[in-house]
């Protein structure tokens, strides 16, 4: 059995499992608290500015902007997740018609396995730290998923050609 | 009549794999219409809501920030409930389109699978049917939900038809569950993949066309974020920030440059994300159905062209939502006609499929 295969079949699943799970609790236990969040500090916000008050109008919207950030890579740790597994799986179901050696191929899977994996997770890590570590991983891992993409599809070419 | 690339390439034991209500039928057939609901339903809501929806929401904005102006506060509170409300209708249709086509995509990459899936057919089916309830009721409960609210329900925050959403979503968790679980113990036979995509031209078409599209909407990705999601994160609050605090001011001029620029600035971003998630969504929807071009029973030429008109549409619709803030109804409307492009094509894949099922059905699975 071609090792690349099984490492995008079974990992694109298993991350599709681990997106739909998150999803599953972002939807029971974050989504609703994460918007209602939103909505009560942007109308604290203008309730002070119709008060008269610019220091707490702009304390609500300092918290806006917080649960904003939050909300936004929460809800692109789901899609991206659930993006990348189906990538992995579609990629995976044709390796075979990759035209490189088997060990090029199983660096390859792993790369995208690696890449799809921590890409969303940086993601995720933005809304715990907004330090760089978070973005660089990010950075980082949407570059090897790219790459690794990229480096497949020429695979694919070379089949064709031979 | 099947083409003789169809009988070349179609899978060994077209009578065990795609057999009447078999676990590969239910979840092509599903899967595909699910798709097709969800776009039809996406270009119905892109019509006839979303513009419409998109200024109620800046018209309430401004009510409230114009309130907050006048020292209003119930006014404020006014405009906002009624933004509230007009996000959640949005929102839960874009999460319903969304979805619907999501799980199309999933139930064929579930099809795809199924030759390599070691449960008995029962079982499978059972799967299939529960993955299939659950995509059904995930994006129906979404729906509901800016309907329903929070009547009866015995929850503070969630209503009835976000705990049948939260079901739907479960049930397909299990069923999705269930596959890879019987895969993970079927390590040693992966090597027996029926459907290549380069089995047929159309296939090869589909499958290189779309690799493109994932590429080019994977690289936009990546622009956008380095260029633009920051600025626009901050562009966001600085800008409410400015509507905010020139209310407590009392400064109308501000107020309403604040309005026009949040404006300019939701429409920027929505058009950027559209394009990045349809070119991306588009490439999936292509490679998938490469694997499937064995199983459309049209002419050759014909599973081209309709290769040929999807790759098309997907190109066409991404392309022209990013154009849309230069050139208005132009692009939004040669957009919508993209998304016509790729309903019509995968309709007609769909009809291809069903006319396979049905000669394999009256001939007691041996395709002629």
């Amino acid at each position: 059995m071609s090792r690349a295969k099984t490492v995008l079949i079974l990992g694109g699943m298993a991350l599709g499992i681990l997106g739909m799970a998150y999803g599953v609790w972002y939807a029971v236990f974050a989504e609703h608290q994460a918007l209602d969040g939103i909505g009560a500090s942007l109308a604290q916000s203008f309730t002070a500015a119709a008060q008269r008050n610019p220091g707490a109008a702009d304390h609500a919207m300092a918290n806006y902007r917080e649960a904003k950030y939050a909300y936004d890579r929460q809800v692109d740790v789901h899609s991206h997740w659930l993006g990348l597994s189906m990538l992995l799986i579609i990629v995976g179901l044709s390796a075979d018609g990759v035209g490189y050696s088997e060990k090029l191929k199983s660096l390859l899977a792993w790369c995208l396995l690696a890449g799809a994996f921590l890409f969303p997770s940086g993601v995720l890590m933005q809304t715990w730290s907004h330090g760089t570590l978070p973005r660089m991983v990010a950075i980082a891992a949407s570059g090897l998923v790219i790459a690794a993409l990229g480096f497949t599809a020429l695979g694919f070419l070379r089949r064709e050609t031979a | 009549m099947a083409s003789p690339e169809t009988l070349i390439t179609a899978p060994s034991d077209p009578a065990r794999d795609f057999a009447r209500l078999s676990s590969r039928r239910l979840l092509v057939l599903a899967g595909i219409a699910m798709i097709l609901a969800g776009m039809f339903f996406g270009d119905i809501f892109a019509i006839f809501i979303l513009h419409q929806n998109a200024s109620r929401v800046g018209l309430s904005l401004a009510s409230a920030a114009n309130a907050a102006l006048a020292g209003s506060v119930d006014g404020v509170g006014a405009g906002f409930a009624a933004t509230g409300s007009f996000l959640e209708n949005r929102g839960t249709k874009v999460d319903t389109h969304v979805h619907l086509i999501g799980f199309g995509y999933l139930a064929l990459m579930l099809a795809i699978l199924q030759p390599w899936v070691r449960l008995s057919e029962q079982v499978k089916r059972r799967a299939a049917w529960l993955f299939i309830s659950g995509a059904v009721l995930l994006p129906i409960g979404v729906f509901l939900i800016h309907y329903i609210g929070l009547a009866y329900s015995p929850l503070r925050a969630i209503g009835w038809a976000s705990i049948f959403a939260d079901l739907g979503g479960l049930m397909l968790l299990i069923a999705t569950a269930v596959y890879l679980l019987s895969l993970r113990s079927n390590r040693g036979t992966f090597n027996t993949a029926p459907l290549l995509p380069s089995a047929t031209a159309a296939g090869r078409y589909l499958f290189a066309g779309g690799l493109l599209l994932v590429m080019a909407g994977l690289i936009h990705g990546a622009f956008y974020a380095g260029v633009d999601l920051y600025r626009h994160e901050a562009a966001d609050y600085n800008i409410l920030s400015r509507m905010s605090l020139a209310a407590a001011a009392q400064d109308h001029a501000g107020v309403d440059a604040a309005l026009d620029d949040y404006g300019q600035l939701q429409g920027d971003k929505a058009v950027k994300v559209a394009a990045h998630a349809h070119v991306i969504e588009f490439g999936f929807l292509a490679m998938l159905l490469a694997f499937l071009q064995p199983y459309v029973q049209l002419g050759n030429i014909w599973r081209k062209r309709w290769a040929g008109v999807l790759l098309f549409g997907s190109l066409l619709l991404p392309v022209c939502v990013l154009m849309e803030l230069r050139f208005g109804l132009v692009a939004g409307g040669l957009a919508d006609f993209g998304g016509l492009l790729v309903i019509m094509a995968l309709l007609a894949m769909w009809i291809g499929i069903l006319r396979y099922t049905g000669q394999l059905d009256a001939t007691g699975g041996e395709i002629q």
